[in-house]
């Protein structure tokens, strides 16, 4: 027995990252007053740091494995990992003010929030049910603590206690579908997983076992039918947590269906394939129709704004759906589809928190009227909107198309049907999209706004959410090549 | 000018956005400043599209010149490839046309709620979109200028619309948001089934559908078919129109009018038919017979208006099933007299939504009812719109019957592979159309302009056609005199590149 080849470049952003939540957590605990207020600024050194070595460790581009290969570092991995950090600095930005302002206990709001993103980090390495599951933990618990936040409000309390059970059942199902496939294929490893399925012993009992992987996948996800906790937690929660809930967490979901679909059950010849890929149509047309007619009745932004990444989650599970039948253009497709997601949907939560500092209301009709009394906030919102509608030459247009692409690559029927269906679902979209629009220009404004400037960090990151997406929607042929990287 | 040749397009399309940048950074109080970069910016468009024009050979219509053909989204073998024939140059000539005369005609009266920077720099967006759509020579390309042209539409029917704006407008995006993603799924598709995996529209027009089934064809055809009609409008497909032009600004109609129903229009000859002939065959006794329904119905349509201005939008549905019939009977003189009746109707139409414009700008009604009169209170003004209504109903001289004659003429001979019965009896229906046609314009023309001014405006004073109005639609008027009298300036241009497209 030889000790395990730990291979420290590769892992040194995780390694940042764990160093900085003790030093936050030190501060906070050690230091005075004067200290704490530097926890927000730690975070995001911290975060900024463990940049280094992924951009150290994707310029070096070879592929490392550890563990046995249950945790590699590869492009792919590093994709995600710079992806990840992305999102939680932009995630930063949005909390620094809304936290600072709310007389809430700083400190741990970062080391819960940084927490979670090592758990993301870890995500994208794994190879491994083992190491997935674990990874999926580590995501889900601090955030649970996060959506209860505001503890003085019900709504924040209720929004917390949901997620905790929703998540705590989602994760019992999963671990008991992860149990079942270890029992048919010996193997926790996905790579030997994939060769044990091609000709299982218990075909039935793989299939109720993926089944079941795939439930619990779905909960993370929020994907329908196992969405309902998502309005409720996403309206309760503080605004910067649901943007995180919603992309970040989001797309570690998204992550780990990719890893598991693509090495372990991606092959179309193993009896295995046809039951994920069903589930996975299934899960898809369901969250796309569902979440967007869901959407079209809201009158609450936030909550608006679940239905929609509910239904956006619905496209970024076509591809999936595919996968079997096209492989490359599928986890292209999901890859792209994240990336551009994070970006457009992040720049929407943060226009949401620079409006509610204003107008103090989440409702959609507290929009009337902002083209005329704040028309960049507006500008800026109108194209999050419209990205999100996939409206071109903004860059939800690539991601939509992307997904498009892939499903039709499969050459199936299931394929296109979806395609099909997808198409339908990016028209019923866009009319909840454009309600918010129509109200910020054809309205007239309504009630009274304070004139409080927006904050730098919100400034700053509306700009950068909106950079991203202009420039890849114009041209998206640079950011394309991210999904290029996988290699399964 | 040489570099005309390699950046004459690129420039002529982005040009109006540089424009628009430039504008969004002047201060909303300059307005004169801001109405001055507008018309210089449309005027240098205007003036990059004729230097096109000028090097544009016309011995070779039907070759692509001009060609640039850019790497740009690799990944999915989407190229910036752009480039003129003889069916595109007159279309982008007519945009760049039509905007200055747009902008021009706006000077003075900005719709409510007034701000013209946001106007001018929507109608300059616009711009690009409709100039990026004529020469796109990439599937990718093509559908991202398509769409752009929807969103400042959108803003413009939405913010500077009439009463029922806000229904109009996003019922116009819904129902061609629909076409267009039906339509993305279509060229995908055909992507990936078609022998060499491209998005290019030369080599997809070459490639004439080989190797695909007839079944998926039909299918592929179908989607694209959702994507087009919906813009043309077609029977059943036209509902969003009359709302849309009622509620749309003057200049909205006239952009609507005159550029944007000919993407569709455009799409068939351009995308539709050339790259899929075998499901076009079996698809053109369907598209012909909706192209007549659109004919009488939008003739029956206008003469249950109220509204001026709604029975000119009923007129273009009508219309438009003209260039629809010329279009599905697949000969070069059909595609000939397509081209034409858009550029014909592109100049009739928009000159007649810029009357109704005028109209309701003196009378504050479009009421046909309540008008009456023109011709003694507005006597030029009463006779442009006579000219125009005559134009319109095709009288031979003028512009209009060069698109409906020419068409009906098609439908007697229509492709080999056709129903020679079927399309006569098109003809015959769509013939029964013009004489519609010229029953509801000189009914409108009565209406509004003969007879004596209603009580309610018989001591109004109306203003007779003021210099903007003049400058904005002497070239209009002038065209049409002009098109109408030397069609084949005209036919000349389109002939060689429709007979390349069809494949011949």
């Amino acid at each position: 027995m030889s000790t395990p080849v730990v291979d420290y470049h590769a892992l040194a952003p995780e390694i940042i990252l764990t160093a900085t939540i003790v030093i936050v957590l030190l501060v906070d605990v050690f230091g005075g007053n004067r200290e704490r207020v530097l926890a927000p600024r730690l975070a995001s050194i911290g975060v900024l740091a463990a940049f280094i070595p992924v951009i150290t460790l994707a310029i070096d581009g070879a592929d490392r494995s550890m563990f046995g290969g249950a945790y590699v570092v590869d492009n792919y991995a590093l994709a995600f990992k710079g992806f990840f950090l992305a999102v939680t600095y932009l995630t930063l930005l949005l909390s620094f003010d809304y936290i600072g302002d709310g007389d809430y206990y700083q400190g741990e709001y970062y080391v819960l929030l940084l927490t979670s993103v090592l758990g993301l980090m870890t995500m994208a390495s794994a190879r491994d049910l083992i190491t997935i599951f674990v990874s999926l933990e580590t995501i889900s618990i601090p955030t649970f603590v996060l959506a209860g936040w505001r503890k003085h409000d019900t709504k924040s309390n209720e929004a917390a206690i949901k997620y905790y059970l929703i998540g705590v059942m989602s994760s019992g199902v999963m671990l008991y579908g992860m149990s079942l496939i270890y029992g048919v294929t010996n193997a926790t490893k996905l790579a030997e997983i994939a060769q044990a399925v091609v000709h299982p012993e218990h075909a039935a009992l793989l299939a109720v076992a993926t089944f079941l992987t795939l439930v619990g996948f779905a909960f993370k996800v929020s994907a329908v039918p196992f969405h309902f906790w998502v309005p409720d937690t996403y309206e309760g929660a503080p605004t910067p947590v649901t943007a995180f809930l919603s992309v970040a967490s989001k797309a570690g979901g998204f992550v780990a269906i990719l890893t598991v679909v693509a090495v372990a059950f991606g092959n179309p010849h193993s009896p295995a394939w046809s039951s994920v890929q069903w589930t996975l149509w299934v899960l898809a047309a369901a969250s796309m129709t569902l979440g967007n007619l869901t959407a079209l009745r809201q009158t609450n932004m936030v909550r608006m704004l679940a239905y929609s990444s509910i239904a956006q989650g619905g496209f970024m599970l076509v591809p999936l759906a595919v996968a079997g039948d096209a492989p490359r253009s599928a986890i292209q497709a999901v890859v792209v589809y994240l990336l551009i997601y994070g970006a457009m949907n992040l720049g929407a939560f943060a226009v949401v928190i620079a409006v509610a500092r204003k107008t103090g209301s989440g409702e959609i009709a507290s929009y009337a009227g902002l083209g005329q009394t704040d028309p960049i906030l507006a500008i800026i919102m109108t194209g999050f909107l419209l990205s999100l509608a996939g409206i071109p030459p903004l860059a939800g247009w690539f991601a939509k198309f992307m997904m498009f692409r892939a499903a039709l690559d499969a050459g199936t029927t299931a394929g296109t049907t979806l395609a099909v269906i997808a198409a339908v679902n990016s028209v019923i979209a866009f009319f909840y999209y454009a309600a918010v629009v129509r109200k910020m220009w054809f309205h007239a404004p309504v009630g009274e706004r304070a004139q409080l400037p927006t904050p730098a960090a919100l400034t700053m990151a509306m700009s950068i959410s909106a950079a991203i997406v202009v420039v890849i929607g114009v041209y998206p042929q640079f950011f394309a090549r991210i999904g290029e990287l996988a290699k399964f | 000018m040489d570099w005309i040749n390699h950046w004459g397009l690129s420039l002529a399309v982005f040009l109006p956005l540089v424009g628009m940048g430039i504008l969004l950074m002047i201060p909303k109080a300059e307005e004169s400043s801001i109405k001055a970069t507008a018309l210089v910016t449309s005027l240098l468009t205007l003036a990059v599209a004729v230097a096109v024009a000028a090097k544009f050979d016309y011995d070779h219509t039907g070759r692509l010149q001009q060609q640039v053909n850019k790497p740009w989204i690799d990944v999915i073998h989407s190229r910036y490839h752009i480039g003129i024939d003889g069916v595109s140059l007159p279309l982008f000539l007519l945009s760049a046309f039509i905007v200055v005369l747009c902008i021009v005609y706006s000077w003075d009266h900005f719709p409510e709620p007034h701000n013209p920077k946001a106007f001018l720099a929507l109608i300059l967006l616009l711009e690009t979109g409709m100039m990026g759509t004529f020469v796109a020579q990439d599937l990718i390309l093509f559908f991202i200028f398509f769409e752009v042209v929807l969103l400042p539409m959108f803003f413009m029917i939405g913010v500077w619309g009439g009463p029922n704006r806000e229904y109009a407008s996003i019922k116009f995006f819904l129902f061609t948001l629909f076409g267009s993603a039906m339509m993305l799924v279509s060229f995908v598709a055909l992507f990936f089934l078609s022998k060499i995996h491209t998005f290019d529209m030369v080599v997809l027009s070459k490639l004439h559908g080989a190797g695909i089934a007839h079944s998926t064809e039909l299918l592929v055809f179908a989607g694209m078919f959702l994507g087009f009609a919906i813009k043309v409008p077609m029977f059943p497909f036209h509902t969003w129109l009359p709302d849309a032009h009622t509620e749309a600004p003057t200049v909205g109609s006239v952009i609507l009018a005159a550029v944007l129903l000919k993407l569709g229009t455009y799409g068939f000859i351009r995308i539709a038919m050339p790259m899929l002939p075998g499901a076009a065959r079996s698809w053109a006794p369907w598209i012909g017979l909706l192209a007549v329904i659109g004919i009488i119905y939008g003739a029956l349509g206008c003469l249950a208006q109220k509204d001026m201005k709604r029975l000119i939008a009923f007129s273009s549905v009508a219309h438009m099933g003209f260039v629809m019939l010329a279009i599905s009977t697949r000969t070069s003189f059909g595609y000939n007299a397509a081209v034409f009746g858009m550029v014909a109707h592109g100049l009739i139409t928009g000159m007649l939504f810029f009357l109704a414009g005028s109209v309701q700008e003196r009378y504050h009604t479009r009421e046909m009812s309540r008008l009456g009169g023109l011709l003694t209170q507005a006597p030029r003004m009463g006779w442009l719109l006579g000219f125009c209504a005559m134009a319109s109903l095709g009288l031979p001289g003028l512009a209009g019957f060069w698109g409906e004659f020419p068409s009906l003429l098609a439908a007697y001979n229509p492709a080999h592979g056709q129903s020679d019965a079927l399309f006569r009896t098109y003809m015959v229906v769509a013939a029964v159309g013009t004489v519609l046609a010229a029953g509801y314009l000189l009914w409108m023309l009565q209406k509004v302009a003969f007879g004596t001014p209603k009580d309610e405006f018989a001591n109004a004073h109306i203003h007779d056609v003021h210099p903007p109005e003049w400058i904005a639609w002497a070239p209009l008027l002038a065209l049409i005199v002009v098109l109408g009298l030397f069609p084949n300036l005209l036919f000349k241009v389109t002939d060689g590149a429709v007979t390349k497209l069809l494949g011949v």
